[in-house]
C-alpha cells in the first residue's frame, strides 16, 4: 500500500496543476462567483454523463466562465439517486446544476420517489435524442408495418429487446402496442441492463426487435448487421433515410431528451444568470459540432416554458407506464 | 500474413517512447486502483477523460488498457494478504490465496498470480489478434438460454466452498441470494427488499458486499478472538516465490484458465467475474489434490487469476470488432472513443487499423510492463503480513472504508458494509462458511435475470433450455459438477 500513495498522489497532484492550468484568469462577473458543480445523476459513460461533461467542456474552454467547472457522478435508480441528493444536500446551493431527463421522469414514478422534479428549479431542456425500432438484418420484416401487422395478429410471436423496464424504450414499446391495440399485459419485453447485451441481443437474433438510441446502433445498420425500421422523432433524422413512426402510419413520437435543472430555492435572478449562461453555451461551435456528431437534436426551451413542458411529461409517462402494466 | 504485418506495425505505434509512457503510467495506475476496494478500472478512466481531450487517441487507448490490465493483477494483491479484494474479479482469489497467505505461502500466492496475469495476457492478446472476427459472430449467437447455464454452471462453484455441513452450506448460499435480490428488478422495473430507503435502490455493490462479508468480517472475528501478544507473526515457509511443485501445479491451471477466461470474457453478458468462479470450479473438478481446496491450494489462485485477465483481453474482442461493450471498462472506453469523434462499430478494425493494432501491440507491452512491476514486489508486500495485527486490522478497516466512500460518494455503502461485517462475525461464530454467501450475492443477479429473459425469449416455455444444444450442454454440466464429486467416491469405494 505504501509503495502506490507517492503515485496516487503525484498523479492528484498533476491532475490539479493541469486543471489549474487550463483555467482562464478570472474575470469580473456576478455568476458564478465559485466553482461550478454539475451533478451527472448516473454512472460515467451514458447520456447524462456526456451531457454534463460536454457542459464542462464548452464552459470552461470556450471560456464562458472563469471559475473551474466539476462533474460529479451520482448514479442509479434512473437517476432517482441523484435527484434525492441534490434536492435534500444541495438545497439552496445556487452553484451546483444536476443533468437530467425523460428517463428520470419516468423513474421517479417508478421508484416511488419520495423527492420530485417539482421541487428544483427548472432551467432549460437541452438536447433531445432520437430511438429507433431495428430488427435483425435477416429479419423478414421489411418495414415497421410488417413488423406490427405481425405483432397485432399474434402479440405472442413478437419479443421486444430493449433497456431495463420502464425506461424510455420500453415506453416506446407500450406506445406501439397501443397504437395497434395490443393490451398491455400482451408485451413480452426483456429488459437488458448495459447497451451492450442489447445490440448482441438483436444482431444475435434473440429477439425479434429491439429499441435503442438511434447513434448507439447506427454503426451497426452501416455495417449490414441490422436494420432500422423507424425512427421516433417528428421528422428523418438529417442524412438518414429511416422513415419516421407517423410515416409509418402510426401517430407515436418519443424523444428521449435531456435537460438541467437548478437546486431547490435557487432565486429567480440566478435562475435568469444561470439561463443567460445555457444560452450562450447553445451558441458555441464545439456544443454545435458536437451534437451534430452525437445526431442530438437541438431542442432548447429555457425558464417557465421548460417547467410547464416538465409537468406534461410526467404525464404522458406516468400514462404510459400504467398502461404497460410497469406502474400500479 | 496480413495480421502480422498489422500487428508489427502496430508495436511501431506502440513502442514511441511517449506512448509507452503512457503504457507505464497506466499499469501503474491500474494496479493503485486494483489494491484499493470499491475504485474500479471504469471509475478511473471515466475520471482521466477529461484530461485525455488533448492526447492523440492512440496515447489514450494504450493508457486505458494499461488500466484496465494493471486493475485485474492490482485486485489480487490485497485479496490474497489481507482478504479484501479490491475488485470483483478478485472475489475468488481471496478463497484460497488467503489461505495460502495464512500457511506461509503467501509469496508464492502472489507470484502464481503475477505470473498467471502475465501468461493469460499473453495468451488473450494472440487470441484478440488471431480470432477477434470468427469469436465476436460466435458470440452474438450465445443467447439467454445459454447464458443461464454458464451463471448457473459458475453457481455449482458452491459445492466446493460448503465446508463439512451441507445445510449450512446452503443457508449461507441462499443468504447471499437474498442480498442479491434488493434493489429494483431489471426486468419489471420493481423494488424488491429495499423497505422504502431509496439508497437500497441501486442494490447491493459485489465489492461492497465481498469487502463487508470478507474483510471486515475477518477483521472482527480476528479483533474478537485475538491474543494478548502481538509477536504471531505469519513467517513465510520455504522459498518466498513458488517451489518446484507450485510451479508444476501452477502450469497446467494458468493454461485452462486463460482459454476459459478469454472464452468467457469474449461473451458480452458474462464478464472476469463469472469467469474467475467458472475456472475455480473447473480447478476444484480437474485438480488431483480436491481435498485442498479451502485450505490454500495454489490451483485455485492460479486459474481465476490467469481467467481474469484473459477476460480483460477477451472483453476487448466484442468492442473492438462489433462495437459492443462486454463490460464496465469497455463501456467507458467505448465512450470515449466516441470523445474522439470513432463510432466503434463491426467496420472498426478495417477503419482504423493504427488505433486497434497498437492497442493490440499495446496491451501486450502492458502485460509485460505489469510482470516487471510486480515479481519484484512481491517480497515488499509480503511484509504487510509483519504489521502488528491490531494495527493491520485497523488499517484494513479504514481502508475497506475510504474505498466504498469513493466509490460513491455516500454514507450507504459504509453502512451496508459494517452490517455485513457483522453479519460475517455471527456466522463464522456459528460455522457457516462466508464463501457460498458471496457467490449468491455476485451470481445471483446474473442466474435470476438470464433465467427469466431465457422464458420471455422462449414465450414462456420452460423446454427452451433444452431445444438449444448449447444450454442443454451447459445444464448437463451443471449436473456433472454438482453431482460429479459424489458419484466419483462413491465408484472409487466400491472398486
Amino acid at each position: 500500500m505504501k509503495i502506490h500513495k507517492p503515485i496516487l498522489i503525484t498523479a492528484a497532484t498533476a491532475a490539479l496543476v493541469l486543471a489549474a492550468c487550463a483555467t482562464p484568469a478570472p474575470q469580473a462577473a456576478k455568476y458564478p462567483s465559485k466553482a461550478l458543480t454539475i451533478l451527472a445523476p448516473a454512472n460515467p459513460g451514458g447520456g447524462w454523463d456526456q451531457t454534463s461533461r460536454l457542459m464542462q467542456k464548452v464552459l470552461s474552454e470556450d471560456k464562458l466562465v472563469s471559475v473551474p467547472v466539476e462533474v460529479v457522478n451520482k448514479g442509479g435508480a434512473a437517476g432517482t439517486i441523484g435527484l434525492a441528493e441534490f434536492v435534500t444536500k444541495n438545497k439552496g446551493d445556487t452553484h451546483t446544476i444536476m443533468t437530467m431527463g425523460g428517463v428520470m421522469v419516468g423513474g421517479i414514478h417508478l421508484n416511488k420517489s419520495p423527492v420530485t422534479l417539482k421541487e428544483t428549479v427548472p432551467l432549460a431542456r437541452l438536447t433531445s435524442e432520437y430511438l429507433v425500432v431495428a430488427v435483425p438484418a435477416n429479419s423478414k420484416f421489411q418495414t415497421l408495418k410488417d413488423l406490427l401487422e405481425a405483432y397485432k395478429a399474434d402479440p405472442k410471436s413478437v419479443v421486444w429487446g430493449g433497456g431495463s423496464a420502464g425506461g424510455t424504450d420500453h415506453v416506446l414499446v407500450g406506445l406501439l402496442s397501443k397504437a395497434v391495440g395490443v393490451g398491455g399485459d400482451k408485451i413480452n419485453y426483456v429488459g437488458y441492463a448495459g447497451g451492450g447485451e442489447a445490440v448482441a441481443a438483436v444482431i444475435g437474433g434473440q429477439v425479434t426487435a429491439g429499441v435503442s438510441g438511434f447513434t448507439e446502433w447506427n454503426e451497426q445498420v452501416k455495417a449490414g448487421k441490422m436494420r432500422f425500421l423507424a425512427v421516433s422523432g417528428e421528422k428523418k433524422i438529417a442524412g438518414d433515410n429511416t422513415p419516421t413512426i407517423k410515416e409509418a402510419g402510426y401517430d407515436v413520437t418519443i424523444s428521449n431528451w435531456r435537460g438541467v435543472v437548478a437546486a431547490p430555492g435557487t432565486d429567480a435572478a440566478t435562475q435568469k444568470a444561470i439561463i443567460d449562461l445555457l444560452t450562450k453555451m447553445r451558441e458555441t461551435k464545439t456544443w454545435k459540432e458536437t451534437l451534430e456528431k452525437n445526431k442530438w437534436d437541438d431542442v432548447f426551451l429555457p425558464g417557465d416554458a421548460y417547467g410547464k413542458f416538465l409537468e406534461s411529461e410526467d404525464k404522458t409517462f406516468k400514462d404510459t407506464l400504467t398502461a404497460i402494466g410497469v406502474l400500479k | 500474413m496480413d495480421i502480422f504485418a498489422n500487428l508489427a506495425a502496430g508495436f511501431g505505434t506502440a513502442l514511441t517512447p511517449e506512448n509507452l509512457l503512457f503504457g507505464l503510467i497506466g499499469v501503474v495506475l491500474g494496479t493503485a486502483i486494483g489494491v484499493l476496494p470499491g475504485i474500479g478500472p471504469a471509475l478511473t478512466i471515466s475520471l482521466l477523460l477529461p484530461m485525455t481531450f488533448g492526447l492523440n487517441p492512440t496515447s489514450a487507448f494504450i493508457m486505458f488498457g494499461g488500466i484496465y490490465y494493471g486493475a485485474m493483477y492490482g485486485g489480487s494483491t490485497t485479496s490474497i494478504l489481507v482478504k479484501t479484494p479490491g475488485e470483483s474479479a478478485s472475489v475468488v482469489t481471496a478463497l484460497e490465496g488467503y489461505r495460502m497467505a495464512m500457511r506461509g505461502r503467501g509469496g508464492a500466492a502472489l507470484a502464481t498470480a503475477a505470473i498467471g496475469s502475465f501468461v493469460a495476457g499473453t495468451i488473450a492478446t494472440l487470441g484478440l489478434m488471431l480470432l477477434a472476427k470468427v469469436l465476436a459472430d460466435f458470440a452474438v449467437l450465445i443467447g439467454a438460454p445459454e447464458y443461464f447455464g454458464i451463471m448457473l454452471l459458475a453457481l455449482t462453484a458452491v459445492t466446493g466452498l460448503g465446508g463439512d455441513s451441507a445445510p449450512k452450506a446452503m443457508f449461507a448460499t441462499m443468504l447471499g441470494l437474498g442480498i442479491s435480490m434488493i434493489g429494483i428488478d431489471l426486468q419489471t422495473g420493481q423494488a424488491r427488499f429495499t423497505f422504502g430507503v431509496p439508497e437500497l435502490l441501486n442494490g447491493v455493490e459485489v465489492v461492497a458486499a465481498a469487502v463487508g462479508l470478507f474483510a471486515v468480517g475477518e477483521v472482527l472475528w480476528n479483533s474478537g478472538t485475538i491474543k494478548n501478544s502481538n509477536d504471531e507473526v505469519i513467517k513465510t515457509i520455504g522459498t518466498l516465490m513458488m517451489s518446484r511443485d507450485e510451479w508444476r501445479r501452477s502450469i497446467p491451471s494458468w493454461i485452462r484458465g486463460s482459454i476459459l477466461g478469454f472464452i468467457v470474457g469474449v461473451l458480452p453478458g458474462a464478464g472476469a467475474t463469472v469467469a474467475t468462479f467458472l475456472s475455480y470450479n473447473l480447478e476444484k473438478n480437474s485438480s488431483k489434490h480436491p481435498e485442498e481446496f479451502g485450505s490454500g491450494a495454489i490451483e485455485g489462485v492460479a486459474g481465476p487469476e490467469a481467467a481474469n485477465n484473459a477476460a480483460a483481453g477477451g472483453a476487448m474482442v466484442p468492442l473492438l470488432a462489433l462495437g459492443i461493450p462486454g463490460s464496465g471498462t469497455t463501456a467507458v472506453m467505448l465512450a470515449a472513443l466516441q470523445q474522439y469523434g470513432l463510432n466503434p462499430g463491426p467496420l472498426f478494425f478495417d477503419k482504423n487499423p493504427e488505433l486497434v493494432w497498437g492497442l493490440i501491440a499495446s496491451l501486450y507491452i502492458g502485460n509485460l510492463l505489469l510482470l516487471i512491476l510486480n515479481l519484484p514486489l512481491v517480497g515488499v508486500w509480503i511484509k504487510m503480513l509483519d504489521i502488528p495485527k491490531p494495527i493491520l486490522f485497523a488499517g484494513i478497516l479504514m481502508f475497506a472504508m475510504v474505498g466504498v466512500l469513493v466509490q460513491n460518494g455516500g454514507t450507504a455503502d459504509m453502512l451496508i458494509l459494517i452490517v455485513l461485517g457483522i453479519l460475517a462475525f455471527f456466522m463464522t461464530r456459528h460455522g457457516i462458511p462466508i464463501a457460498p454467501a458471496i457467490l449468491g450475492v455476485v451470481m445471483g443477479p446474473l442466474v435470476e435475470q438470464e433465467f427469466r429473459r431465457a422464458l420471455a425469449i422462449g414465450r414462456g416455455d420452460p423446454t427452451i433450455f433444452l431445444q438449444r444444444p448449447m444450454a442443454a450442454f451447459m445444464l448437463a454440466l451443471c449436473v456433472i459438477s454438482v453431482l460429479g464429486p459424489y458419484l466419483y467416491s462413491r465408484l472409487r469405494k466400491k472398486a
